[in-house]
């Protein structure tokens, strides 16, 4: 298992250098000067080049400096953990991550959590009554789940929840994270603790307590936790249904594929109890598709958060990420692209890892 | 050949038929056999017959805009859908899906829109598998630094969420529909390439090849007539889902104002346009989406039928 782990860790130096020199040229291809962009009009020769030069793109005189230069440049910084400057907000990259990462976070765990809360049972009970009403039913909503524009659903459900029920006790607010004017208190201020702002600890707990649900509860603010769950039921939802499509599609098919097995057959003969057979004997075999497909899923989730977090004016990553490559801030790009990347690679990783996990013979080849 | 022996090729041990039936023509009959792709083709076929026939059918031009109608027939923007039969006024002129915020005429916009989403999805299709088959079957034939260098590249482009590369990519070359279509033809590259290449591995060390190289076969030949025909089912399948993803992926691109301008009735460009205008003119962005639904639902129904009925582990069930 070691080994296996080191080797797939080494194999994806490559894919992460050319990554980052992927994320490098693409942020410096995008046409037009970001000093133009960020200052419009006050744009002047003298002032741009004062400020590409403080910005690091190019030397005193204004010339240019080579790829050969900029590029190592880069990726000593970036091991280093210095993903640079956005020009835009003029903080550090990795500051507005923390601000914006979590919530994409809440946004799409949720998202897959309720996929998978829906989509595994879905799929289960349409393999085990084949051919029934369920089945169909659950087919043709995964095919027409799979189909469905992010964007349209979103503003469909939207619709439904906060004008067409609005004054029902299912109206559900259409965007937002909070209502306005609700602010939140870190919880460990609650708890009366005093953390010194800075340092690896206070990132992590001032990451946590930006994730509202987490905050509220961890708070035991439950006027806060409603409402940050209200938002949050639109956007998941919205987010959610496609993956929820391919996980039900793909535990039915891969549950259907188990069930028809000799030892299922042996199970049943020796007598054991349905939900034994399925539980123990079908599903946990069935489980190597379906990790596939949810390790996928998450890296779907990612391009479907732009447009959700658009939907529903959240400013997650996928947002800022958008408005930075149409603003051509060249840091925010660079850092983001490479964070989601890197995100991706390691998914594979994982994915890859639970595989030897979940079948032994896969260790060996 | 005597009758005998003709007798012997076309029956087998039991005495049924065994007349030589091609792969397409059992695919054919196995497709028409599941409900869900013939939905899939039907759905299909209503669009390409409404496409090519748009501009007959189409009331308005998509893009006339009534700004100048005189009083009976003036209109406010986004007036909702007035249809005669159903009971609206016959002074007024009849817009079955209303009219959007320029005072076109909604529904011909919507009709027109298919042509723009069916280009869409075999353009960007095309392009990706010709690129991605010639990859993949370079890389899969020769193996080694070629390969690893195509592969690898391959894992790059992977790496990141397809649709923020998308983006990343038209940003790069300018908004519009063309540049949106290179872009998500670009990032659906490795899709095909991957398929391409395991086709190639699988059949390159085969007997008949070798017997080729042998006969004194040139590379060309090999690879076209005796390797990529194995390919030919597997790109089928993941290009007829492709072009589902690249409808989707292409009407993302548009909602974002990366993909289709003004006046191109795009679908995806006609909902962002409207989106704001959700509570007050929801059918303004219903329609457009149902649409992209259907046309993306009729191509993965297809898809996954072709799946199955090319499926060689089911070749018995004819």
């Amino acid at each position: 298992m070691g080994t296996y782990i080191l080797r797939r860790l080494l194999l994806s130096i490559p894919v992460l250098i050319g990554i980052l020199f992927a994320t490098f040229a693409l942020a410096r291809w995008i046409p037009s000067d970001p000093c133009v962009a960020m200052l419009g009009e006050h744009a002047t020769e003298a002032v741009c080049n004062d400020w590409n030069f403080r910005h690091g793109l190019t030397d005193k005189q204004g010339n240019k400096l080579p790829v050969l230069v900029q590029f190592p440049r880069y990726m000593g910084d970036i091991l280093r953990g210095d993903f640079g400057r956005s020009f835009r907000f003029s903080l550090p990259i990795t500051e507005i991550l923390m601000q914006r990462l979590p919530i994409t976070v809440e946004l799409s765990f949720t998202a897959l959590f309720f996929s998978m809360l829906v989509g595994i049972p879905l799929g289960v009970i349409s393999a085990v009554r084949h051919n029934s009403s369920v089945d169909v039913l659950t087919m043709v909503w995964a095919n027409v789940g799979v189909s469905m524009p992010v964007f349209w659903l979103g503003l469909m459900l939207a619709y439904v929840f906060a004008l067409a029920l609005k004054d029902t006790p299912f109206a559900l607010p259409p965007s937002g994270r909070l209502t306005p004017g609700v602010l939140t208190t870190p919880f460990w201020e609650i708890w009366g603790l005093s953390i010194p702002s800075s340092g690896a600890l206070y990132s992590l707990l001032d990451f946590v307590s930006r994730l509202n649900i987490l905050n509220a509860v961890l708070s035991a603010d439950l006027e806060l936790l409603r409402d940050a769950v209200t938002h949050l039921i639109l956007p998941a939802a919205a987010l959610g249904t496609i993956p929820m499509a391919l996980i039900a599609r793909m535990s039915r098919s891969a549950m259907l594929e188990v069930l028809g097995q000799d030892y299922v057959r042996t199970a049943r003969a020796k007598g054991l109890r349905q939900s034994v057979v399925v539980l123990k004997h079908a599903f946990r075999n069935a489980l190597l598709p379906l990790v596939t497909v949810i390790g996928l899923s998450l890296g779907g989730l990612l391009g479907g958060a732009v447009l959700t977090e658009t939907v529903f004016n959240l400013g997650g990553v996928g947002r800022i990420l958008f408005e930075a490559i149409t603003a051509r801030d060249y840091g925010i790009v660079q850092g983001f692209t490479v964070v989601i990347a890197v995100f991706f690679v390691v998914l594979n990783l994982i994915v890859d890892v639970s595989y030897a996990y979940l079948d032994p013979r896969i260790r060996l080849t | 050949m005597t009758a005998q022996d003709t007798k012997i090729a076309t029956l087998d041990a039991e005495g049924l038929s065994l007349r030589s039936v091609s792969l397409w023509n059992i695919t054919w009959r196995r497709l028409f056999r599941r409900r869900s792709a013939l939905v899939g083709m039907g759905m299909l076929g209503l669009l390409v017959l409404i496409a090519l026939t748009a501009d007959l059918v189409a009331p308005y031009s998509p893009t006339l805009s009534m700004l100048d109608a005189k009083p009976p027939q003036a209109l406010q923007r986004r007036s909702p859908p007035c249809i005669h039969l159903l009971g609206c006024p016959a002074d007024q002129p009849q817009h079955i899906l209303g009219t959007d915020g320029n005072i076109r005429d909604e529904f011909s916009r919507l009709l027109h829109g298919s042509r723009v989403s069916l280009v869409i999805g075999l353009s960007t299709v095309t392009f990706a598998i010709v690129i991605g088959t010639v990859l993949g079957a370079l890389g899969g034939y020769f193996g080694g630094w070629p390969d690893n260098l195509i592969m690898r590249t391959m894992d790059v482009v992977l790496a990141f969420p397809s649709l923020l590369l998308a983006i990343a990519i038209v940003t790069v070359l300018g908004p519009g529909l063309i540049n949106a279509l290179l872009a998500i033809g670009i990032v659906s590259i490795p899709a095909y390439a991957r398929v391409v290449r395991a086709s190639v591995l699988s059949v390159r060390e085969m007997d008949y090849v070798s017997a080729t190289r042998a006969l004194g076969g040139g590379t060309i030949q090999i690879l076209f007539r005796r390797i990529l025909p194995n390919a030919l089912t597997p790109l089928i399948v993941q290009g007829t889902l492709g072009i589902a993803t690249a409808i989707l992926d292409a009407a993302a691109l548009s909602f974002l104002g990366l993909g289709a301008q003004p006046p191109t009735p795009e679908w995806g460009k006609m909902l962002a346009d409207e989106r704001n205008q959700v509570f007050t003119a929801p059918h303004l962005v219903f329609y457009p989406g149902l649409a992209i639904m259907v046309t993306v639902l009729s191509f993965n129904l297809l898809g996954d039928g072709l799946r199955d009925a090319l499926d060689p582990r089911l070749s018995n069930v004819s």
